[in-house]
């Protein structure tokens, strides 16, 4: 079944992936916690981000980490877009 | 060698004023329909990215939001490359001109000129030249000098410094094509880039591509350095092979391992395999190599790629704009190890961890710099693989012993 | 209804309130030293103390609805909307007010974060330490209850956590670490302080 996701700018996907500003992007780490199976932190504290779409099942998980960032560095992204 | 670019009176002529400059080549013609131009002309940009003309200004072309901006990008941050000052000292009406017909082209009325403040000289003539337009030009324009840093040249750095006096990149999205100056889809486009354009212009897309080398078309600049008799500025044909890049630069004053091209965002490559390699986009390309911004650092025979390498890390660290952990610390991290190899200091592991650390570098900035770095490194340990190895685990610099030996 | 049970609720709720309010003080708190143990993950921290706000505003709308109801104090809504609006304890009913309000302001922020940007979430939200010193002082001075001895110990506690809290916060907060290579990389691509 496919399901419509609400990204940024007014733009509805069915596909979508995580994106993150780097300079917003404080290490705080809340993000690794709350998704793991997508997000693991370096050797400093920084976000490596596995790259592609993101799994349905994983995809409450990734919407709790882009709400749950304190420094509102994730974001969802479509990857094939419809406007 | 055919030459377009520096084609005209001699370097030590100092720069071609206006007059003498619409003498040689004529007045300035109308923009019309040189999209379709640039497009058949198959230029790219020559900042780096060697992006497709064309495409860039239709892209800018087509946004809704605002009268559009150019900015015609010299700031110059790669310490190796010489060409973008040298052209604005020795040509800037041919920038000016590239410049104002690109803003005519995408539709855009104001001309932001981008010089590096420490390029006296092209500053100077550059607005010497703005001066020498016509007044209904010279209302377009708007001559900048900003610091000279590596990252400074970078086009989100260079909209940044225009618009709040910081010349550091942002994040992505939005790209300066959609909102740059003011808010304004902004065409940020190499000075030389710009002087193909003027060229292009009067002479047309045939004449252009003509004076590229079997199927490469036009010409570039390029800043030879290292094994040759001084570094100098030349304007080869694309596809000539780098053999003759070199001889244009006088020759090789020693035997030579490696040659960097494109800088220190670009890449080594051995030597027995670089002499015979043209010189052109796609043939780099498929060897995972570029000519960047126009660079050829031949690496002299008493030089050790392992310690050139740590050097260049290390100045690529320094150059951080500190704005994102993984660059800022990463590249740090990977420099002091760098360091410690090429000092033969290296701790247990460092070479492990330094390639672990390079991996954890590309496309986790908000520019391009660790992706640079990353690449450089990766290119040093394929093509001195054998002395990195020698420096880490025996604490011992092949060229350095050589070098005692003969003294 | 009885005027009794209005009164009753009333302090009733004040007072859970009040605790409710300090455990989010001290969960925010947590977050911000990145407490963490094997049975309570980091995110934990964050996600309750903003579930507890909300519950709070939930106790405090219902210690404001039947105090304004009361036909013993005849308050009124501009009492409870205007700081310093009511006749009865103006002073220390005033402090109610303001702290609610405050807390209505940075609940209003974050439920709009990604609008607003983390800038202007993060300026608001330090009204915080404004809002529960004068929660509490509202508390003691306002209530009939306010110095009866089972308040001033759930005072004495509220206070003791989020005092030791606050200690924790001011010794153990990470530190930004790209804060200060941020502003000597600005400075360096800048003339001077930059626009």
């Amino acid at each position: 079944m496919q399901h419509r996701h609400r990204c940024g700018r007014g733009i509805v996907s069915d596909r979508v992936m995580l994106g993150i500003d780097r300079i917003k992007c404080d290490g705080h780490g809340v993000c690794a916690d709350l998704v793991p199976e997508l997000i693991e932190l370096d050797d400093w504290g920084y976000p490596v981000i596995r790259a592609g779409e993101i799994p349905q099942s994983v995809l409450p998980h990734a919407r709790r980490a882009v709400a749950g960032c304190p420094a509102l560095a994730l974001r969802l992204q479509a990857i094939a877009t419809r406007r | 060698m055919s030459i377009a670019l520096l084609a005209g009176p001699a370097a030590d002529r100092g720069m071609e004023a206006l007059a003498e400059h619409q003498r040689r080549l004529g007045p300035l013609p109308p923009a019309g329909t040189l999209i379709d131009a640039v497009e058949r002309s198959n230029l790219r940009g020559k900042g780096g990215a060697g992006f497709p003309v064309a495409t860039k200004w239709r892209a800018v072309a087509s946004q809704r939001a605002g009268t559009p901006v150019v900015v015609a990008n010299g700031g110059e941050g790669e310490p190796l490359s010489r060409k973008d000052r040298m052209l604005m000292e020795q040509r800037p009406h041919l920038v000016i001109d590239g410049a104002l017909l690109a803003a005519d082209a995408v539709g855009a009325d104001d001309v932001v000129l981008y010089v590096g403040a420490d390029h006296t000289g092209a500053i100077q003539a550059m607005h010497r030249a703005t001066t020498e337009r016509p007044v209904s030009e010279r209302a377009r324009l708007r001559l900048i000098s900003a610091p000279v840093r590596y990252v400074s040249g970078e086009e989100t750095a260079a909209v940044h410094f225009i618009n709040a006096g910081i010349a550091l990149p942002t994040s992505i999205p939005p790209r300066p094509y959609e909102r740059g100056v003011d808010g304004r889809p902004t065409l940020v486009q190499n000075v030389e880039t710009l002087a193909h354009v003027a060229l292009i212009a009067r002479f047309g897309d045939d004449w252009f591509r003509s004076l590229g080398h079997g199927t490469a078309s036009g010409t570039t600049l390029v800043t030879v350095g290292g094994a040759v008799p001084q570094t100098v500025l030349i304007e080869i044909p694309q596809g000539v092979p780098l053999a003759d890049a070199i001889d244009a630069a006088g020759g090789l004053t020693s035997d030579s391992a490696a040659v960097l091209l494109g800088g220190y965002f670009g890449g080594w490559v051995e030597s027995t395999a670089a002499w015979a390699l043209p010189l052109d986009v796609e043939s780099l390309r498929r060897l995972g190599s570029s000519l960047g911004c126009g660079v050829i650092a031949v690496l002299p025979s008493g030089r050790c790629g392992v310690v050139e390498t740590a050097r260049i890390l290390a100045y690529l660290a320094h150059e951080s704009a500190r704005q994102c952990g993984p660059c800022t610390f990463g590249l740090r991290a990977i420099a002091a190890a760098a360091g410690r190899v090429s000092g033969l200091a290296s701790t247990p592991g460092d070479l492990e961890r330094i390639q672990r650390w390079a991996g954890l570098l590309a496309g986790r900035g908000a520019c391009r710099h660790p992706d640079g770095a990353a690449g450089l490194l990766a290119s040093a340990l394929g093509v001195f693989t054998a002395e990195f190895l020698l420096h880490d685990s025996d604490h011992r610099c092949s060229i350095a012993t050589a070098a005692a030996a003969a003294s | 209804m009885s005027d009794q049970l209005l009164w009753y609720t009333t302090r009733g709720a004040g007072a859970v309130s009040l605790v409710l309010l300090s455990a989010v003080v001290v969960l925010g708190l947590l977050a911000r030293v990145r407490f963490e143990t094997r049975g309570w993950p980091r995110f934990l921290s964050a996600a309750v103390h903003g579930d507890l706000a909300l519950m709070t505003l939930v106790f405090l709308l219902l210690h404001i609805v039947t105090a304004v109801v009361d036909p013993f104090t005849h308050l009124g809504l501009v009492a409870a909307l205007v700081p310093f609006g009511s006749y009865y304890r103006t002073f220390w009913l005033g402090l109610g007010t303001i702290a609610f309000e405050m807390l209505i302001a940075i609940v209003a922020t974050s439920l709009l974060r990604r609008r607003l940007g983390a800038r202007v979430w993060r300026a608001i939200h330090w009204l915080a330490y404004a809002s529960w010193p004068v929660a509490v002082v509202h508390g003691i001075g306002t209530g009939t209850d306010g110095t009866a001895l089972w308040m001033l110990v759930i005072d004495g506690v509220c206070v003791a956590a989020v005092v030791a809290a606050l200690a924790w916060r001011m010794v153990a907060a990470p530190p930004d670490p790209l804060a200060d290579e941020r502003r000597v990389a600005a400075e360096r691509a800048s003339f001077g302080a930059g626009r």
